[in-house]
Protein backbone atom coordinates (compact mmCIF):
# COMPACT_ATOMS: atom_id res chain seq x y z
CA UNK A 1 0.00 0.00 0.00
CA UNK A 2 2.68 2.64 0.74
CA UNK A 3 3.88 2.10 -2.85
CA UNK A 4 0.44 3.10 -4.12
CA UNK A 5 0.45 6.22 -1.96
CA UNK A 6 3.77 7.26 -3.45
CA UNK A 7 2.53 6.51 -6.99
CA UNK A 8 -0.53 8.70 -6.40
CA UNK A 9 1.60 11.51 -4.95
CA UNK A 10 3.96 11.31 -7.93
CA UNK A 11 1.04 11.52 -10.38
CA UNK A 12 -0.26 14.58 -8.50
CA UNK A 13 3.14 16.30 -8.69
CA UNK A 14 3.70 15.29 -12.30
CA UNK A 15 0.50 16.97 -13.42
CA UNK A 16 1.08 20.08 -11.35
CA UNK A 17 4.09 20.89 -13.56
CA UNK A 18 2.01 21.48 -16.69
CA UNK A 19 0.88 24.97 -15.72
CA UNK A 20 0.21 26.38 -19.18
CA UNK A 21 -1.64 23.23 -20.23
CA UNK A 22 -3.78 23.49 -17.08
CA UNK A 23 -4.57 27.14 -17.76
CA UNK A 24 -5.47 26.28 -21.35
CA UNK A 25 -7.76 23.49 -20.16
CA UNK A 26 -9.49 25.77 -17.67
CA UNK A 27 -10.03 28.38 -20.38
CA UNK A 28 -11.53 25.85 -22.80
CA UNK A 29 -13.73 24.20 -20.13
CA UNK A 30 -15.04 27.66 -19.25
CA UNK A 31 -15.83 28.64 -22.85
CA UNK A 32 -17.70 25.36 -23.35
CA UNK A 33 -19.52 25.96 -20.06
CA UNK A 34 -20.75 29.33 -21.34
CA UNK A 35 -21.97 27.75 -24.60
CA UNK A 36 -23.72 24.86 -22.80
CA UNK A 37 -25.34 27.18 -20.26
CA UNK A 38 -26.63 29.40 -23.12
CA UNK A 39 -28.37 26.45 -24.78
CA UNK A 40 -30.00 25.22 -21.56
CA UNK A 41 -31.02 28.76 -20.53
CA UNK A 42 -32.71 29.29 -23.91
CA UNK A 43 -34.64 26.03 -23.52
CA UNK A 44 -35.68 26.78 -19.91
CA UNK A 45 -36.61 30.34 -20.88
CA UNK A 46 -38.89 29.06 -23.66
CA UNK A 47 -40.43 26.52 -21.26
CA UNK A 48 -41.32 29.35 -18.86
CA UNK A 49 -38.56 29.26 -16.23
CA UNK A 50 -38.50 25.56 -15.34
CA UNK A 51 -37.84 22.47 -17.42
CA UNK A 52 -37.82 18.84 -16.28
CA UNK A 53 -37.25 19.83 -12.66
CA UNK A 54 -34.44 22.29 -13.47
CA UNK A 55 -34.65 26.05 -12.85
CA UNK A 56 -32.15 28.39 -14.55
CA UNK A 57 -29.93 28.39 -11.46
CA UNK A 58 -30.03 24.60 -11.13
CA UNK A 59 -29.22 24.18 -14.83
CA UNK A 60 -26.27 26.57 -14.45
CA UNK A 61 -25.03 24.57 -11.46
CA UNK A 62 -25.42 21.36 -13.44
CA UNK A 63 -23.41 22.78 -16.37
CA UNK A 64 -20.58 24.23 -14.24
CA UNK A 65 -20.23 21.13 -12.07
CA UNK A 66 -20.12 19.06 -15.27
CA UNK A 67 -17.36 21.25 -16.70
CA UNK A 68 -15.49 21.05 -13.39
CA UNK A 69 -15.67 17.24 -13.18
CA UNK A 70 -14.86 16.58 -16.85
CA UNK A 71 -11.08 16.59 -16.37
CA UNK A 72 -10.83 14.63 -13.07
CA UNK A 73 -13.28 11.97 -14.33
CA UNK A 74 -11.53 11.94 -17.73
CA UNK A 75 -14.85 11.84 -19.55
CA UNK A 76 -13.10 11.75 -22.93
CA UNK A 77 -11.29 8.51 -22.11
CA UNK A 78 -7.61 7.66 -21.90
CA UNK A 79 -5.48 5.74 -24.38
CA UNK A 80 -2.30 5.11 -22.42
CA UNK A 81 -2.82 1.47 -21.48
CA UNK A 82 -4.11 0.44 -24.92
CA UNK A 83 -1.05 2.07 -26.49
CA UNK A 84 1.26 0.24 -24.08
CA UNK A 85 -0.43 -3.04 -25.07
CA UNK A 86 -0.13 -2.08 -28.70
CA UNK A 87 3.57 -1.30 -28.46
CA UNK A 88 4.40 -4.27 -26.26
CA UNK A 89 5.41 -2.09 -23.29
CA UNK A 90 2.70 -3.85 -21.29
CA UNK A 91 5.14 -6.76 -20.84
CA UNK A 92 7.34 -4.46 -18.75
CA UNK A 93 4.34 -3.32 -16.71
CA UNK A 94 3.35 -6.90 -15.98
CA UNK A 95 6.80 -7.65 -14.58
CA UNK A 96 6.47 -4.91 -11.98
CA UNK A 97 5.77 -5.97 -8.40
CA UNK A 98 2.61 -3.81 -8.35
CA UNK A 99 -0.65 -5.11 -9.81
CA UNK A 100 -1.44 -3.34 -13.11
CA UNK A 101 -4.98 -2.24 -12.25
CA UNK A 102 -4.18 -0.85 -8.80
CA UNK A 103 -1.05 0.85 -10.19
CA UNK A 104 -3.12 2.74 -12.74
CA UNK A 105 -5.87 3.40 -10.20
CA UNK A 106 -3.34 5.00 -7.84
CA UNK A 107 -2.05 7.15 -10.72
CA UNK A 108 -5.59 8.10 -11.64
CA UNK A 109 -6.42 9.16 -8.07
CA UNK A 110 -3.28 11.29 -7.83
CA UNK A 111 -4.04 12.90 -11.17
CA UNK A 112 -7.71 13.41 -10.27
CA UNK A 113 -6.73 15.01 -6.97
CA UNK A 114 -4.74 17.64 -8.83
CA UNK A 115 -7.33 18.09 -11.54
CA UNK A 116 -10.21 18.62 -9.09
CA UNK A 117 -8.32 21.55 -7.60
CA UNK A 118 -6.73 23.03 -10.72
CA UNK A 119 -9.25 22.26 -13.45
CA UNK A 120 -12.40 21.95 -11.33
CA UNK A 121 -12.47 24.97 -9.04
CA UNK A 122 -11.73 27.76 -11.61
CA UNK A 123 -14.73 27.03 -13.91
CA UNK A 124 -16.93 26.82 -10.79
CA UNK A 125 -15.66 30.24 -9.69
CA UNK A 126 -16.40 31.69 -13.14
CA UNK A 127 -19.85 30.08 -13.04
CA UNK A 128 -20.55 31.56 -9.61
CA UNK A 129 -19.67 35.01 -10.98
CA UNK A 130 -21.37 34.85 -14.38
CA UNK A 131 -24.55 32.83 -13.82
CA UNK A 132 -24.61 32.08 -10.08
CA UNK A 133 -24.69 28.59 -8.56
CA UNK A 134 -27.32 26.78 -6.50
CA UNK A 135 -25.18 25.11 -3.84
CA UNK A 136 -26.63 23.01 -1.02
CA UNK A 137 -26.99 24.44 2.48
CA UNK A 138 -26.80 21.05 4.18
CA UNK A 139 -23.12 20.27 4.96
CA UNK A 140 -24.04 16.58 4.61
CA UNK A 141 -24.52 17.11 0.85
CA UNK A 142 -20.86 18.14 0.50
CA UNK A 143 -19.66 15.06 2.36
CA UNK A 144 -21.89 12.75 0.30
CA UNK A 145 -20.86 14.64 -2.82
CA UNK A 146 -17.17 14.02 -2.13
CA UNK A 147 -17.76 10.28 -1.63
CA UNK A 148 -19.98 10.13 -4.72
CA UNK A 149 -17.27 11.88 -6.74
CA UNK A 150 -14.68 9.34 -5.59
CA UNK A 151 -17.03 6.51 -6.62
CA UNK A 152 -17.70 8.22 -9.97
CA UNK A 153 -13.97 8.50 -10.66
CA UNK A 154 -13.61 4.80 -9.77
CA UNK A 155 -16.46 3.63 -12.03
CA UNK A 156 -15.17 5.79 -14.92
CA UNK A 157 -11.65 4.45 -14.37
CA UNK A 158 -12.77 0.80 -14.46
CA UNK A 159 -14.92 1.19 -17.58
CA UNK A 160 -12.19 3.15 -19.35
CA UNK A 161 -9.68 0.49 -18.37
CA UNK A 162 -11.89 -2.22 -19.88
CA UNK A 163 -12.02 -0.28 -23.17
CA UNK A 164 -8.22 0.00 -23.06
CA UNK A 165 -7.76 -3.70 -22.31
CA UNK A 166 -9.63 -4.65 -25.49
CA UNK A 167 -6.29 -3.78 -27.14
CA UNK A 168 -5.15 -7.29 -26.13
CA UNK A 169 -7.46 -8.66 -28.83
CA UNK A 170 -7.92 -5.80 -31.32
CA UNK A 171 -4.98 -4.31 -33.17
CA UNK A 172 -6.40 -0.80 -33.27
CA UNK A 173 -8.81 0.49 -30.60
CA UNK A 174 -9.18 4.13 -31.58
CA UNK A 175 -12.58 3.58 -33.17
CA UNK A 176 -13.79 1.77 -30.06
CA UNK A 177 -12.61 4.65 -27.86
CA UNK A 178 -14.52 7.11 -30.01
CA UNK A 179 -17.70 5.00 -29.84
CA UNK A 180 -17.32 4.61 -26.06
CA UNK A 181 -16.74 8.33 -25.51
CA UNK A 182 -19.73 9.39 -27.61
CA UNK A 183 -22.01 6.92 -25.77
CA UNK A 184 -20.64 7.94 -22.39
CA UNK A 185 -21.04 11.67 -22.98
CA UNK A 186 -24.69 11.21 -23.84
CA UNK A 187 -25.81 8.51 -21.38
CA UNK A 188 -23.80 9.80 -18.41
CA UNK A 189 -25.90 12.96 -18.38
CA UNK A 190 -22.93 15.12 -19.27
CA UNK A 191 -24.53 16.78 -22.32
CA UNK A 192 -28.05 17.11 -20.92
CA UNK A 193 -29.62 15.92 -17.63
CA UNK A 194 -30.85 12.36 -18.14
CA UNK A 195 -34.25 13.21 -16.62
CA UNK A 196 -34.90 15.27 -19.76
CA UNK A 197 -34.58 12.13 -21.89
CA UNK A 198 -37.69 10.50 -23.33
CA UNK A 199 -38.64 7.41 -21.27
CA UNK A 200 -37.04 4.83 -23.56
CA UNK A 201 -33.68 6.62 -23.60
CA UNK A 202 -33.84 7.20 -19.84
CA UNK A 203 -34.44 3.47 -19.33
CA UNK A 204 -31.40 2.65 -21.49
CA UNK A 205 -29.24 5.16 -19.61
CA UNK A 206 -30.31 3.85 -16.20
CA UNK A 207 -29.38 0.29 -17.23
CA UNK A 208 -25.76 1.35 -17.84
CA UNK A 209 -22.99 2.48 -15.46
CA UNK A 210 -22.74 5.84 -17.27
CA UNK A 211 -25.05 7.97 -15.04
CA UNK A 212 -22.93 6.81 -12.07
CA UNK A 213 -19.98 8.63 -13.64
CA UNK A 214 -21.37 12.16 -14.02
CA UNK A 215 -25.10 12.62 -13.30
CA UNK A 216 -24.91 11.07 -9.81
CA UNK A 217 -21.97 13.11 -8.46
CA UNK A 218 -23.48 16.30 -9.91
CA UNK A 219 -26.89 15.58 -8.37
CA UNK A 220 -25.31 14.75 -5.02
CA UNK A 221 -22.86 17.67 -4.95
CA UNK A 222 -25.46 20.22 -6.00
CA UNK A 223 -27.94 18.95 -3.42
CA UNK A 224 -30.58 18.63 -6.14
CA UNK A 225 -31.13 15.12 -4.85
CA UNK A 226 -31.81 15.01 -1.08
CA UNK A 227 -29.24 13.06 1.02
CA UNK A 228 -31.43 9.98 1.52
CA UNK A 229 -32.03 9.58 -2.22
CA UNK A 230 -28.35 10.30 -2.87
CA UNK A 231 -27.44 7.35 -0.64
CA UNK A 232 -29.49 5.07 -2.90
CA UNK A 233 -27.71 6.41 -6.00
CA UNK A 234 -24.37 5.88 -4.30
CA UNK A 235 -25.40 2.29 -3.64
CA UNK A 236 -25.86 1.94 -7.41
CA UNK A 237 -22.37 3.43 -7.89
CA UNK A 238 -20.95 0.89 -5.44
CA UNK A 239 -22.68 -1.94 -7.30
CA UNK A 240 -21.17 -0.84 -10.61
CA UNK A 241 -17.76 -0.46 -8.98
CA UNK A 242 -17.85 -4.07 -7.78
CA UNK A 243 -19.18 -5.45 -11.07
CA UNK A 244 -16.73 -3.54 -13.27
CA UNK A 245 -13.79 -4.31 -10.99
CA UNK A 246 -14.44 -8.05 -11.36
CA UNK A 247 -14.94 -7.70 -15.12
CA UNK A 248 -11.80 -5.59 -15.63
CA UNK A 249 -9.75 -8.01 -13.55
CA UNK A 250 -11.07 -11.00 -15.55
CA UNK A 251 -10.28 -9.18 -18.82
CA UNK A 252 -6.75 -8.45 -17.68
CA UNK A 253 -6.19 -12.12 -16.72
CA UNK A 254 -7.53 -13.40 -20.03
CA UNK A 255 -5.56 -10.76 -21.92
CA UNK A 256 -2.30 -11.60 -20.21
CA UNK A 257 -2.78 -15.25 -21.11
CA UNK A 258 -3.37 -14.44 -24.78
CA UNK A 259 -0.71 -11.77 -25.11
CA UNK A 260 2.23 -12.37 -27.36
CA UNK A 261 5.06 -9.92 -27.08
CA UNK A 262 7.64 -9.93 -29.81
CA UNK A 263 11.23 -8.91 -29.53
CA UNK A 264 13.67 -9.58 -26.76
CA UNK B 1 -2.92 22.70 -70.34
CA UNK B 2 -1.72 19.14 -69.78
CA UNK B 3 1.10 19.45 -72.30
CA UNK B 4 2.26 22.72 -70.80
CA UNK B 5 2.39 21.09 -67.42
CA UNK B 6 4.37 18.21 -68.89
CA UNK B 7 7.12 20.46 -70.23
CA UNK B 8 7.12 22.52 -67.05
CA UNK B 9 7.55 19.36 -65.00
CA UNK B 10 10.83 18.67 -66.80
CA UNK B 11 12.19 22.03 -65.65
CA UNK B 12 10.93 22.02 -62.10
CA UNK B 13 11.42 19.03 -59.79
CA UNK B 14 7.74 18.45 -58.92
CA UNK B 15 4.70 20.64 -59.50
CA UNK B 16 2.64 21.58 -56.46
CA UNK B 17 -0.37 19.83 -57.93
CA UNK B 18 1.56 16.61 -58.38
CA UNK B 19 2.94 16.94 -54.87
CA UNK B 20 -0.57 17.30 -53.45
CA UNK B 21 -1.71 14.29 -55.44
CA UNK B 22 1.23 12.13 -54.31
CA UNK B 23 0.95 13.13 -50.66
CA UNK B 24 -2.77 12.61 -50.34
CA UNK B 25 -2.69 9.47 -52.50
CA UNK B 26 -0.20 7.78 -50.19
CA UNK B 27 -2.27 8.64 -47.11
CA UNK B 28 -5.40 7.22 -48.69
CA UNK B 29 -3.68 3.97 -49.70
CA UNK B 30 -2.20 3.49 -46.24
CA UNK B 31 -5.61 3.85 -44.60
CA UNK B 32 -7.37 1.52 -46.98
CA UNK B 33 -5.17 -1.29 -45.65
CA UNK B 34 -6.74 -1.38 -42.15
CA UNK B 35 -10.34 -2.00 -43.05
CA UNK B 36 -11.87 -3.11 -39.71
CA UNK B 37 -10.26 -0.27 -37.82
CA UNK B 38 -11.36 2.18 -40.50
CA UNK B 39 -14.97 0.99 -40.26
CA UNK B 40 -14.94 1.34 -36.46
CA UNK B 41 -13.52 4.85 -36.81
CA UNK B 42 -16.16 5.76 -39.36
CA UNK B 43 -18.94 4.41 -37.15
CA UNK B 44 -17.48 6.34 -34.23
CA UNK B 45 -17.63 9.59 -36.18
CA UNK B 46 -21.24 8.94 -37.20
CA UNK B 47 -22.09 8.23 -33.57
CA UNK B 48 -20.45 11.46 -32.37
CA UNK B 49 -22.53 13.50 -34.79
CA UNK B 50 -25.60 11.50 -33.75
CA UNK B 51 -25.16 12.05 -30.01
CA UNK B 52 -24.38 15.73 -30.50
CA UNK B 53 -27.58 16.18 -32.45
CA UNK B 54 -29.49 14.03 -29.95
CA UNK B 55 -28.72 16.72 -27.38
CA UNK B 56 -30.64 19.28 -29.44
CA UNK B 57 -33.35 16.75 -30.28
CA UNK B 58 -33.96 15.88 -26.60
CA UNK B 59 -34.31 19.59 -25.78
CA UNK B 60 -36.77 20.01 -28.65
CA UNK B 61 -38.92 17.14 -27.36
CA UNK B 62 -39.38 19.29 -24.22
CA UNK B 63 -39.89 22.73 -25.82
CA UNK B 64 -41.40 23.83 -29.15
CA UNK B 65 -38.51 26.01 -30.28
CA UNK B 66 -34.86 26.58 -29.39
CA UNK B 67 -33.54 30.07 -30.09
CA UNK B 68 -36.72 30.67 -32.08
CA UNK B 69 -36.17 27.67 -34.37
CA UNK B 70 -38.22 24.49 -34.76
CA UNK B 71 -36.62 21.02 -34.94
CA UNK B 72 -36.28 20.93 -38.78
CA UNK B 73 -34.82 24.45 -38.75
CA UNK B 74 -32.36 23.51 -36.00
CA UNK B 75 -31.45 20.43 -38.06
CA UNK B 76 -30.56 22.67 -41.03
CA UNK B 77 -28.18 24.63 -38.79
CA UNK B 78 -26.74 21.45 -37.29
CA UNK B 79 -26.36 19.61 -40.60
CA UNK B 80 -24.75 22.56 -42.35
CA UNK B 81 -22.39 23.18 -39.42
CA UNK B 82 -21.41 19.51 -39.22
CA UNK B 83 -20.82 19.34 -42.97
CA UNK B 84 -18.63 22.46 -42.96
CA UNK B 85 -16.68 21.32 -39.90
CA UNK B 86 -16.25 17.83 -41.39
CA UNK B 87 -14.68 19.19 -44.60
CA UNK B 88 -12.50 21.68 -42.73
CA UNK B 89 -11.43 18.99 -40.26
CA UNK B 90 -10.62 16.51 -43.06
CA UNK B 91 -8.05 18.84 -44.59
CA UNK B 92 -6.85 20.97 -41.69
CA UNK B 93 -7.81 19.08 -38.51
CA UNK B 94 -4.29 17.83 -37.86
CA UNK B 95 -2.67 21.24 -37.67
CA UNK B 96 -3.75 21.70 -34.07
CA UNK B 97 -1.52 18.73 -33.19
CA UNK B 98 1.52 20.80 -34.11
CA UNK B 99 2.72 20.99 -30.51
CA UNK B 100 3.25 17.20 -30.50
CA UNK B 101 5.34 17.52 -33.67
CA UNK B 102 7.37 20.29 -32.08
CA UNK B 103 7.94 18.43 -28.82
CA UNK B 104 9.00 15.20 -30.51
CA UNK B 105 11.39 17.03 -32.84
CA UNK B 106 9.57 15.70 -35.91
CA UNK B 107 8.93 19.22 -37.15
CA UNK B 108 12.60 19.58 -38.12
CA UNK B 109 12.27 16.63 -40.47
CA UNK B 110 9.28 18.24 -42.12
CA UNK B 111 10.96 21.65 -42.38
CA UNK B 112 13.96 20.41 -44.39
CA UNK B 113 11.75 18.79 -47.03
CA UNK B 114 11.11 20.85 -50.16
CA UNK B 115 7.35 20.75 -49.60
CA UNK B 116 5.37 23.57 -47.95
CA UNK B 117 5.03 22.81 -44.24
CA UNK B 118 1.31 23.57 -44.12
CA UNK B 119 0.66 21.07 -46.92
CA UNK B 120 2.69 18.33 -45.21
CA UNK B 121 1.00 18.75 -41.86
CA UNK B 122 -2.49 18.98 -43.30
CA UNK B 123 -1.94 15.68 -45.11
CA UNK B 124 -0.14 13.89 -42.24
CA UNK B 125 -3.22 12.15 -40.98
CA UNK B 126 -5.82 12.82 -43.62
CA UNK B 127 -8.33 10.56 -41.97
CA UNK B 128 -11.04 9.13 -44.09
CA UNK B 129 -12.96 8.38 -40.88
CA UNK B 130 -13.81 12.07 -40.97
CA UNK B 131 -15.98 11.26 -43.97
CA UNK B 132 -18.46 9.94 -41.37
CA UNK B 133 -19.22 13.44 -40.14
CA UNK B 134 -19.34 14.81 -43.67
CA UNK B 135 -21.81 12.18 -44.88
CA UNK B 136 -24.14 12.52 -41.89
CA UNK B 137 -23.92 16.30 -42.08
CA UNK B 138 -24.72 16.33 -45.78
CA UNK B 139 -27.67 13.94 -45.39
CA UNK B 140 -29.07 15.94 -42.49
CA UNK B 141 -28.56 19.28 -44.27
CA UNK B 142 -30.35 18.15 -47.44
CA UNK B 143 -33.21 16.37 -45.61
CA UNK B 144 -33.77 19.17 -43.12
CA UNK B 145 -33.82 21.81 -45.87
CA UNK B 146 -36.67 19.86 -47.47
CA UNK B 147 -38.58 19.52 -44.19
CA UNK B 148 -38.04 23.12 -43.10
CA UNK B 149 -39.72 24.60 -46.19
CA UNK B 150 -36.75 25.68 -48.30
CA UNK B 151 -37.96 27.43 -51.45
CA UNK B 152 -35.28 27.22 -54.13
CA UNK B 153 -34.47 30.28 -56.22
CA UNK B 154 -31.20 30.76 -58.13
CA UNK B 155 -29.90 32.90 -55.27
CA UNK B 156 -30.83 30.50 -52.45
CA UNK B 157 -29.57 27.49 -54.39
CA UNK B 158 -26.23 29.25 -54.88
CA UNK B 159 -26.09 30.05 -51.17
CA UNK B 160 -27.04 26.48 -50.24
CA UNK B 161 -24.09 25.15 -52.26
CA UNK B 162 -21.67 27.90 -51.26
CA UNK B 163 -22.35 27.88 -47.51
CA UNK B 164 -20.73 24.48 -46.67
CA UNK B 165 -17.60 25.43 -48.62
CA UNK B 166 -17.31 28.89 -47.06
CA UNK B 167 -17.85 27.28 -43.65
CA UNK B 168 -15.17 24.66 -44.34
CA UNK B 169 -12.76 27.44 -45.34
CA UNK B 170 -13.55 29.29 -42.13
CA UNK B 171 -12.91 26.19 -40.03
CA UNK B 172 -9.70 25.58 -42.00
CA UNK B 173 -8.54 29.10 -41.13
CA UNK B 174 -9.43 28.54 -37.47
CA UNK B 175 -7.45 25.28 -37.40
CA UNK B 176 -4.47 26.99 -39.06
CA UNK B 177 -4.58 29.83 -36.52
CA UNK B 178 -4.81 27.26 -33.74
CA UNK B 179 -1.74 25.52 -35.16
CA UNK B 180 0.19 28.77 -35.59
CA UNK B 181 -0.54 29.70 -31.98
CA UNK B 182 1.41 26.64 -30.87
CA UNK B 183 4.68 28.06 -32.13
CA UNK B 184 4.28 30.45 -29.22
CA UNK B 185 2.39 28.23 -26.73
CA UNK B 186 3.71 24.69 -27.05
CA UNK B 187 1.78 23.44 -24.01
CA UNK B 188 -1.33 25.43 -24.78
CA UNK B 189 -3.03 23.21 -27.34
CA UNK B 190 -6.31 23.33 -25.45
CA UNK B 191 -6.56 27.14 -25.78
CA UNK B 192 -7.00 26.53 -29.47
CA UNK B 193 -9.70 23.91 -28.86
CA UNK B 194 -11.91 26.62 -27.39
CA UNK B 195 -11.96 28.29 -30.81
CA UNK B 196 -11.93 25.28 -33.14
CA UNK B 197 -14.17 22.77 -31.34
CA UNK B 198 -15.89 25.59 -29.45
CA UNK B 199 -16.48 27.27 -32.80
CA UNK B 200 -18.02 24.03 -34.06
CA UNK B 201 -20.32 23.87 -31.02
CA UNK B 202 -21.47 27.45 -31.60
CA UNK B 203 -21.80 26.97 -35.36
CA UNK B 204 -24.14 23.98 -34.93
CA UNK B 205 -26.41 25.87 -32.49
CA UNK B 206 -29.15 28.44 -33.25
CA UNK B 207 -27.23 31.69 -32.63
CA UNK B 208 -30.18 33.42 -30.93
CA UNK B 209 -29.63 31.33 -27.77
CA UNK B 210 -26.50 33.34 -26.95
CA UNK B 211 -26.66 36.50 -24.86
CA UNK B 212 -25.51 39.63 -26.73
CA UNK B 213 -21.84 39.76 -25.64
CA UNK B 214 -21.28 36.11 -26.62
CA UNK B 215 -23.22 36.52 -29.85
CA UNK B 216 -21.05 39.53 -30.74
CA UNK B 217 -17.84 37.63 -29.93
CA UNK B 218 -18.84 34.59 -31.99
CA UNK B 219 -19.90 36.78 -34.94
CA UNK B 220 -17.30 39.55 -35.12
CA UNK B 221 -14.21 37.97 -33.50
CA UNK B 222 -14.62 34.24 -34.14
CA UNK B 223 -17.24 34.28 -36.91
CA UNK B 224 -18.84 30.94 -35.94
CA UNK B 225 -22.46 32.11 -36.25
CA UNK B 226 -21.75 33.04 -39.90
CA UNK B 227 -20.92 29.40 -40.72
CA UNK B 228 -24.34 27.77 -40.43
CA UNK B 229 -26.79 29.83 -38.40
CA UNK B 230 -26.74 32.96 -40.55
CA UNK B 231 -26.89 31.03 -43.87
CA UNK B 232 -29.79 28.96 -42.46
CA UNK B 233 -31.68 32.17 -41.69
CA UNK B 234 -31.13 33.37 -45.26
CA UNK B 235 -31.99 29.98 -46.81
CA UNK B 236 -35.23 29.64 -44.84
CA UNK B 237 -36.02 33.38 -44.99
CA UNK B 238 -36.27 33.73 -41.21
CA UNK B 239 -35.76 37.00 -39.31
CA UNK B 240 -32.49 37.10 -37.37
CA UNK B 241 -31.87 38.26 -33.79
CA UNK B 242 -29.98 41.45 -32.92
CA UNK B 243 -26.52 41.62 -34.58
CA UNK B 244 -27.31 38.80 -37.05
CA UNK B 245 -29.65 40.07 -39.78
CA UNK B 246 -30.90 37.61 -42.42
CA UNK B 247 -28.52 38.99 -45.09
CA UNK B 248 -25.55 38.10 -42.86
CA UNK B 249 -26.00 34.63 -44.35
CA UNK B 250 -23.97 35.86 -47.33
CA UNK B 251 -21.02 36.99 -45.22
CA UNK B 252 -19.45 33.54 -44.78
CA UNK B 253 -17.12 33.74 -47.79
CA UNK B 254 -15.78 37.27 -47.15
CA UNK B 255 -15.25 36.34 -43.49
CA UNK B 256 -13.41 33.17 -44.57
CA UNK B 257 -11.08 35.11 -46.86
CA UNK B 258 -10.33 37.60 -44.11
CA UNK B 259 -9.70 34.78 -41.65
CA UNK B 260 -7.31 33.04 -44.07
CA UNK B 261 -5.32 36.25 -44.61
CA UNK B 262 -4.90 36.47 -40.85
CA UNK B 263 -4.20 32.74 -40.47
CA UNK B 264 -1.46 32.70 -43.11
CA UNK B 265 0.20 35.79 -41.59
CA UNK B 266 0.17 34.13 -38.18
CA UNK B 267 1.45 30.85 -39.62
CA UNK B 268 4.37 32.52 -41.45
CA UNK B 269 5.24 34.48 -38.33
CA UNK B 270 5.23 31.26 -36.32
CA UNK B 271 7.40 29.32 -38.75
CA UNK B 272 9.87 32.21 -38.95
CA UNK B 273 10.02 32.41 -35.18
CA UNK B 274 10.59 28.68 -34.75
CA UNK B 275 14.13 27.89 -33.72
CA UNK B 276 13.87 24.15 -33.19
CA UNK B 277 13.36 21.88 -30.22
CA UNK B 278 17.06 21.17 -29.82
CA UNK B 279 18.98 18.09 -30.83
Amino acid sequence: MPAHGRIAAAAFRQHSTYRLATAAGVFTNTVFGLIRASILFAAIGTAGGELGGYTMLQAATYVWLGQALLAPIEAFGTREVSQRVHQGDIAVDLLRPVDLLTLHYAQKLGRAGFLVLARGLPPLAVGALVTGLALPEDPLSYLLGAVSLLLAITVAFLADMMVNLVAFWLVETRGLTVVYTATMNLLSGFLIPIVWFPDWLLAIARATPFPSMIQTPIDTLSGRVPPLEALGLMGVQLGWTALLAVAAWAMLRAGVRSVEVQGG
Amino acid sequence: MAEHEGTAAADRPVSTLRMVRTLYGSRLRSQASFRASFLADLLGQVLIVGTEFLELWVILTQVETLGGMTLPQVAVVYGLGALAFGIGDLFFGEIDGLSAQIRSGRLETLLIRPVPLLLQISSLDLSLRRLGRILVGLAMYATALGLAGFSPTPATLLLAALAPLAGALLFGALFTMAGALQFWLVDGREFANAFTYGGNYVATTPGAVFALPMRAFFTFVIPATLIAYAPALALLDLPGPALIPTWAGWLGLPAALLAWALALTLWRGGVRRYTGAGG
